[in-house]
């Protein structure tokens, strides 16, 4: 393998992994806030318990998060010297503003997770909103740059040289708000889903109408609402995010949707798979004129196909299927939501069926990876490209070579946190089964934390 | 002042909080895994109390260095991110672990002695690495004439001046951690980890002292300009040696207002004065290279325009920023605070 194809490996590898936590980062923390404005709204205990006990979860998870946090950040200038070159002339401010939102959250989780007893309630619910808004912010801000990799804005190249930087202009390019709205949505989407599958496992052991059996019923139901809620306004703003794939990368657009011949009243194709030899998508289902409305509100629309751009810039033709898997994922998640409030809000039913939670259980490793495939297709579809049409991956990657070592070395680094974090979250949540806590909050004189 | 000093005066002044804050860190994670058996010193203990809520906003400086480095001088970014590759990515690994088993011996307590282990001694290492990046940017171990700039390892890791700064990482790792702790276990009431803490500081601070020593005599033969420069500045050196000896007097020999033995914060006050005025006398006898001699802060500033929309987020971001630092402070090291937490246990 060239040295080109080991760097991206190794890079993907790292965000692949950090992204998990990355997104559940921002997702729990707002969980989290939502069960302790419901506890001092209801004053029902079990949301207290659910706080105390997603808290737990977010802290472990962030003993992995915030150390391949630092290994992505530290590697984009050990792997990518040519593009952070670039980035720290023009588009330094997301990543110098995202140290702050950083900090925020890293003070306000101490003070939320090692002085909860001190705290009173209202200074906790400032806490965890801190913390909340921190991890939403530090998001955002490094979503920006990856905004700014496909729609650079902010300077001009005289002769190979970067001249007329506008940092704030960097900042504000054109797909910043479509790019990091979706990033923030799809996070929210992604920690309800997680919680909600988490719960619907536990109803499945649990017997119906116990103590147990409600506590989770209400987690399960604050994860749906929330979820389906977000999930909605993600697949409004994904459009949006579509649409303007069509105004400013329109070969990402043709690659995601398999489309080579431009044309007007374009059909939208699911499914199937990109043919390099034949230029079609073979297996699909079409579904005429749809493409052309989606990109631009009207059937005579004109979408561009590959064929108008020279093979070298098309990016990998996969990002098709990538891209089907996304938005599958994204709009059975809102069925989900849908089928469960129709079921409890409209039938009445309190009992959810076996086969509901089986579906319920599934919704949160869904999410995950819609969230995988949603950044795979984001990064590789910009391909061959760090920054569009300005820098090409090839300049960007180090001049060092044999990095195969490293990345057998990260990737195995990774392995084992993974299957370290999940045992350590088993062993613990066995160990302090949700029995307690709900008799640590039911018995007076006995405090929660 | 120009923007290239401006810029270069924030990022020594960051190097040198996380460099305090990290030997903080990664000292008292080597102290809960040393005490771990001795349950009744209560040192352990106090070492967590300390780590538990400081090492998320200690690792945030790291990312804070490097993204500081890149956006005032990204020229330096592609010779930076190429030669560090290595050593970089050794402390990246180390750190993972590290960090993530700290977490996990938190939480897994049937497995605490092993996933203390890892983190206590891979926590060690980290110092010695990071440190390592000092030598490598005096000159003699990197090939930066063709258009590959590499990192020569085996010379690194043969250096006497290499060793002499590692050294130096670890002892003073221990030797300031040990310090805040004996601070932190006397504040906090717990004598018997007090007991404990004093004594280390004692031993460690002459060998500390002792490695400085040693960075000074082989940097005079591996890097002499800067040996040269350095000793330009000498008043200040020896006035950094005389804050040591307070430090060391305040804790072995002065007593407090109840006739106990040491007073830890006026030690570690001294001692901070001490690395701090050392590392401005390092730092300014660098200047102006970024990388020995073909390197200096001026190649590699970033656009001007670039270099203002930073410095001003600077600003603001600590305006916003220290009302929240204060908080913390408050809140986990404040005297009272400190020992309400004993009595609570």
């Amino acid at each position: 393998m060239d040295d080109l194809v080991i760097a991206r490996s190794l890079f993907g590898t790292t965000m692949g992994f950090h992204i998990i936590f990355a997104t559940l980062g921002v997702g729990i923390p707002l969980m989290i806030l939502a069960a302790e404005l419901l506890y001092q709204k209801t004053k029902d205990e079990d949301y207290a318990v659910m706080g105390k006990r997603w808290t737990k979860a977010f802290a472990v998870l962030l003993g992995v998060g915030i150390p391949t946090g630092t290994i992505a950040g530290v590697q984009l200038s050990l792997l990518w010297p040519g593009f952070m070159e670039f980035v720290g002339r023009v588009m330094a401010l997301p990543f110098q503003i995202e140290i702050y939102a950083f900090f925020v959250e890293a003070l306000f989780m101490s003070i939320y997770v090692y002085a909860a007893h001190r705290l009173s309630p209202w200074m906790r619910i400032v806490s965890v909103t801190l913390v909340a808004l921190g991890g939403l912010a530090s998001a955002v801000l490094i979503t920006n740059v990856h905004a700014w990799e496909g729609t650079p804005t902010g300077f001009r190249i005289v002769n190979g040289e970067i001249v007329d930087v506008d940092p704030w202009a960097a900042f504000f390019n054109p797909s910043f708000f479509a790019t990091a709205g979706h990033v923030a949505l799809t996070a929210y989407t992604t920690g309800a889903f997680v919680i909600a599958s988490v719960a619907a496992f536990k109803m499945l052991r649990a017997e119906f109408g116990s103590r147990i059996y409600k506590f989770h019923r209400k987690a399960l139901m604050l994860g749906l609402l929330l979820g389906g809620f977000f999930s909605f306004f993600s697949s409004i703003n994904g459009h949006e995010t579509a649409q303007q794939l069509h105004e400013y990368q329109p070969e990402k657009l043709a690659a995601a949707e398999g489309l080579f011949e431009t044309q007007a009243y374009a059909p939208l194709a699911i499914g199937g798979f990109t043919d390099r030899e034949t230029r079609e998508v073979k297996y699909g289902i079409e579904i005429p004129w749809a493409l052309s409305f989606l990109a631009g509100n009207s059937f005579d629309t004109v979408v561009k196909g590959l064929n108008d751009f020279p093979e070298e810039y098309w990016p990998p033709l996969f990002v098709h299927t990538l891209f089907n898997a996304m938005v599958g994922i994204g709009s059975l998640l809102i069925l989900l939501a849908l089928m469960a409030l129709f079921w409890n809000k409209f039938l009445k039913k309190p009992e959810f069926p076996k086969w509901m939670l089986g579906l319920f259980v599934t919704a949160g490793p869904l999410a995950v990876l819609a969230i995988e495939f949603g950044w795979i297709f984001a990064c590789t579809g910009r391909q061959p490209w760090t920054i569009y049409r300005v820098l090409s991956t090839a300049d960007s990657v180090t001049s060092a070579s044999n990095l195969t070592t490293l990345f057998v070395l990260f990737a195995a680094v990774y392995v084992v946190l993974g299957v370290a974090v999940v045992l350590v979250m088993l062993y613990y949540f066995k160990r302090h089964p949700v029995e307690e806590d709900l008799y640590r909050a039911d018995e007076p004189g006995v405090p929660l934390y | 002042m120009s923007e290239q000093l401006i810029a270069v005066t924030i990022l020594w002044g960051f190097v040198f909080i996380y460099a305090v804050m990290a030997t903080m860190d990664f000292g008292a994670g080597f102290w809960s895994m040393i005490y771990l058996n001795k349950e009744q010193t209560k040192a352990t203990n106090i070492a967590n109390r300390y780590l538990s809520p400081t090492w998320e906003v200690t690792n945030t400086f790291i990312v804070a260095i490097v993204v500081a480095i890149y956006s005032f001088f990204p020229g330096a970014a592609f010779t930076l991110g190429t030669i560090l590759l290595i050593p970089g990515s050794i402390i990246l690994l180390l750190l993972a672990i590290r960090s993530g088993f700290m977490v996990f011996s938190h939480v897994a307590d049937d497995y605490r002695v092993a996933l203390t282990y890892i983190s206590g001694i891979t926590g060690l290492l980290i110092p010695g690495f990071l440190i390592a990046v000092l030598p490598i940017s005096h000159g003699g171990f990197v090939e930066l004439e063709s258009a590959a700039p590499s990192l020569d390892l085996q010379a690194l890791f043969t250096s006497p001046h290499v060793y002499s700064f590692i050294g130096f990482a670890i002892s003073s790792t221990l030797f300031l951690s040990s310090l805040l702790l004996a601070d932190y276990s006397k504040t906090a009431g717990e004598p018997n980890a007090y007991k404990v803490y004093r004594r280390d500081s004692i031993i460690l601070g002459p060998i500390s002292l002792v490695m400085a020593v040693l960075i000074m005599l082989t940097m005079r033969n591996e890097a002499n300009w800067l040996y040269t420069n350095m000793m330009e500045q000498l008043p200040l050196l020896l006035l950094s040696v005389a804050f040591f000896v307070i430090g060391g007097l305040a804790i072995f020999v002065f007593k407090d207002r109840h006739g106990m033995k040491g007073v830890p914060r006026i030690a570690v006050i001294a001692v901070t004065i001490q690395y701090l005025l050392a590392s401005y006398v390092y730092g300014r006898a660098h200047l102006p290279y970024f990388i020995y001699p073909s390197f200096t802060i001026e190649d590699g500033f970033t656009d001007s325009a670039s270099f203002q929309a930073v410095f001003i987020t600077y600003i603001v971001g600590f305006l916003i920023l220290f009302p929240g630092f204060f908080y913390f402070w408050r809140i986990f090291m404040k005297d009272s605070h400190v020992r309400e937490d004993t009595q609570t246990e």
